[in-house]
């Protein structure tokens, strides 16, 4: 019998590194929805947050994608 | 019975049990979204079965490893595959009665191997192989799992901590919705593919198919509609104690713990690992519960599923050991075990109507707008 932990690591490192990025991606992009709506309670435009909500919201998509890409073109 | 009858009834069979596995497991994409409220039952239900559907297209290395790899294929008859399958079916339909979010997957192989066993004696099993395939990623697969889903709820409680709590709040609605999503997409990868295995296994001791062979599309397209109606058929009881039972669930720890879950069953499916679903869901669960606070995790009902993972595998296979000493028997045989699992799921089936849970039960809000019962 063979432990194949080199798989087992590839599981875990790959796991580990697409899900902290896309969780952070998730996270920040709430944080610049959050910015906007506390910078247009204030009278502002909330343009800064927005952006940043696009991109990370954007990034997360292209990362999903990407994986599941990589899937399928086996 | 002649071979091309048989083969027809192991198809079913398996259907069947492809079926059982959609609503034994549609917990485990769906709960943590229908416990917080970010989905409606039955929209969660019919989202789920459509995305097992496109999942099991998109990848057949697990079936691969099924019907090449852990029973030798020359030792055994549709007769043993046919088996295995009722010692499947009849572990899944017990635990479900009980609630116990047990792995689909193990049920199958533990099936397999009792049957196979008992038809071929020991050396038909390779046990290696299991080891290797079946044994290690169950134990490892939860863990990681965990471990990604406790990072990952740290560090989305982290970021979000400053910002506004009603955007927090819906954003990870959302955010839930999309990797529950994910979950279901990736179900669809790892255990539809177990069925395809299977029958795939059947066509080649039957000799429709040469050694080693892959899935032929037919087999594809009818074990994904199997398992995607299996899904929208729903499996309250087994939702209710992953949405509940284990600890309380927030949006952001459902969100980082389906995402973890998602990107590992992805993961393996793609190296061909046959990893439990249910059991990585189970890790990435009590994993978000500890990334945020300890305390809220029901570690009994943790200490019961574990209990269940740990006794599928032998369970099944002493039903499909009994269930193939039969069955090897010719015709007769297989008609008694048929007709006796037939019996038992009836059984079961009315035992769960005494005592119904329903999708209200799980969410007991007001989302009892549609009447909603356990069978459709």
């Amino acid at each position: 019998m063979n432990v194949n932990w080199a798989a087992l690591g590839e599981v875990f490192i790959v796991g580990l590194v697409s899900v902290a990025a896309l969780v952070a991606l998730f996270a920040t992009g709430i944080r610049g929805v959050s910015q906007r709506v506390a910078a247009r309670a204030q009278g502002g435009t909330g343009a800064g947050g927005l952006a940043l909500a696009v991109v990370c919201f954007a990034a997360c998509c292209v990362l999903v994608l990407y994986g599941l890409f990589l899937i399928i073109s086996r | 019975m002649d071979v091309p009858l048989l083969v027809a009834v192991v198809v079913l069979t398996a259907l069947a049990f492809d079926f059982t596995n959609g609503f034994h497991d549609t917990a485990n994409a769906m709960a943590t979204s229908i416990a917080t409220g970010a989905l409606r039952p039955r929209v969660a239900v019919a989202m789920s079965s459509v995305l097992n559907l496109v999942g099991a297209f998109l990848s057949v290395e697990v079936a691969k490893t099924i019907s090449g790899g852990i029973v030798d294929d020359l030792k055994i008859t549709p007769a043993v595959v046919f088996a295995g399958l009722v010692g499947a079916i009849v572990w899944n339909l017990l635990t479900w009665l009980v609630g116990l979010p047990s792995s689909s997957s193990h049920a199958l192989f533990g099936g397999l191997i009792g049957a196979t066993w008992i038809a071929s004696g020991a050396s038909a099993v390779h046990f290696g192989k299991v080891i290797e395939k079946v044994l290690i990623p169950a134990v490892a697969s939860p863990v990681i799992a965990g471990l990604i889903a406790m990072a990952a709820t740290y560090l989305t409680y982290r970021l979000t901590r400053t910002a506004d709590r009603k955007v927090v709040s819906s954003g990870f609605r959302i955010g839930q919705i999309v990797s529950a999503g994910l979950v279901s997409l990736a179900h669809g990868t790892n255990d539809a593919q177990k069925t395809m295995g299977v029958i795939t296994l059947t066509l080649i001791t039957a000799g429709a198919l040469p050694s080693n062979a892959g899935p032929p599309v037919w087999v594809i397209i009818s074990a994904g509609t199997a398992i995607a109606l299996g899904t929208y058929f729903g499996g309250w009881r087994i939702t209710h104690t992953l949405g509940k039972g284990l600890t309380t669930i927030d949006g952001p720890q459902g969100f980082a713990a389906q995402t973890s879950a998602a990107a590992v069953i992805l993961t393996s499916s793609h190296l061909g690992f046959a990893l439990s679903t249910t059991h990585v869901v189970s890790g990435g669960i009590l994993g978000g519960g500890l990334g945020r606070r300890a305390s809220n995790v029901q570690w009994s009902t943790a200490g019961r599923m574990v209990l269940a993972w740990v006794l599928t595998l032998p369970a099944a296979a002493v039903v499909g050991a009994i269930a193939s000493s039969i069955a090897s028997r010719g015709t007769a045989g297989v008609i008694v075990v048929a007709a006796v699992g037939i019996i038992v799921a009836a059984g079961i089936y009315l035992a769960s109507r005494r005592k119904p849970v329903t999708p209200d039960s799980v969410v007991n809000d007001e989302l009892s707008l549609e009447p909603l019962k356990v069978a459709a």
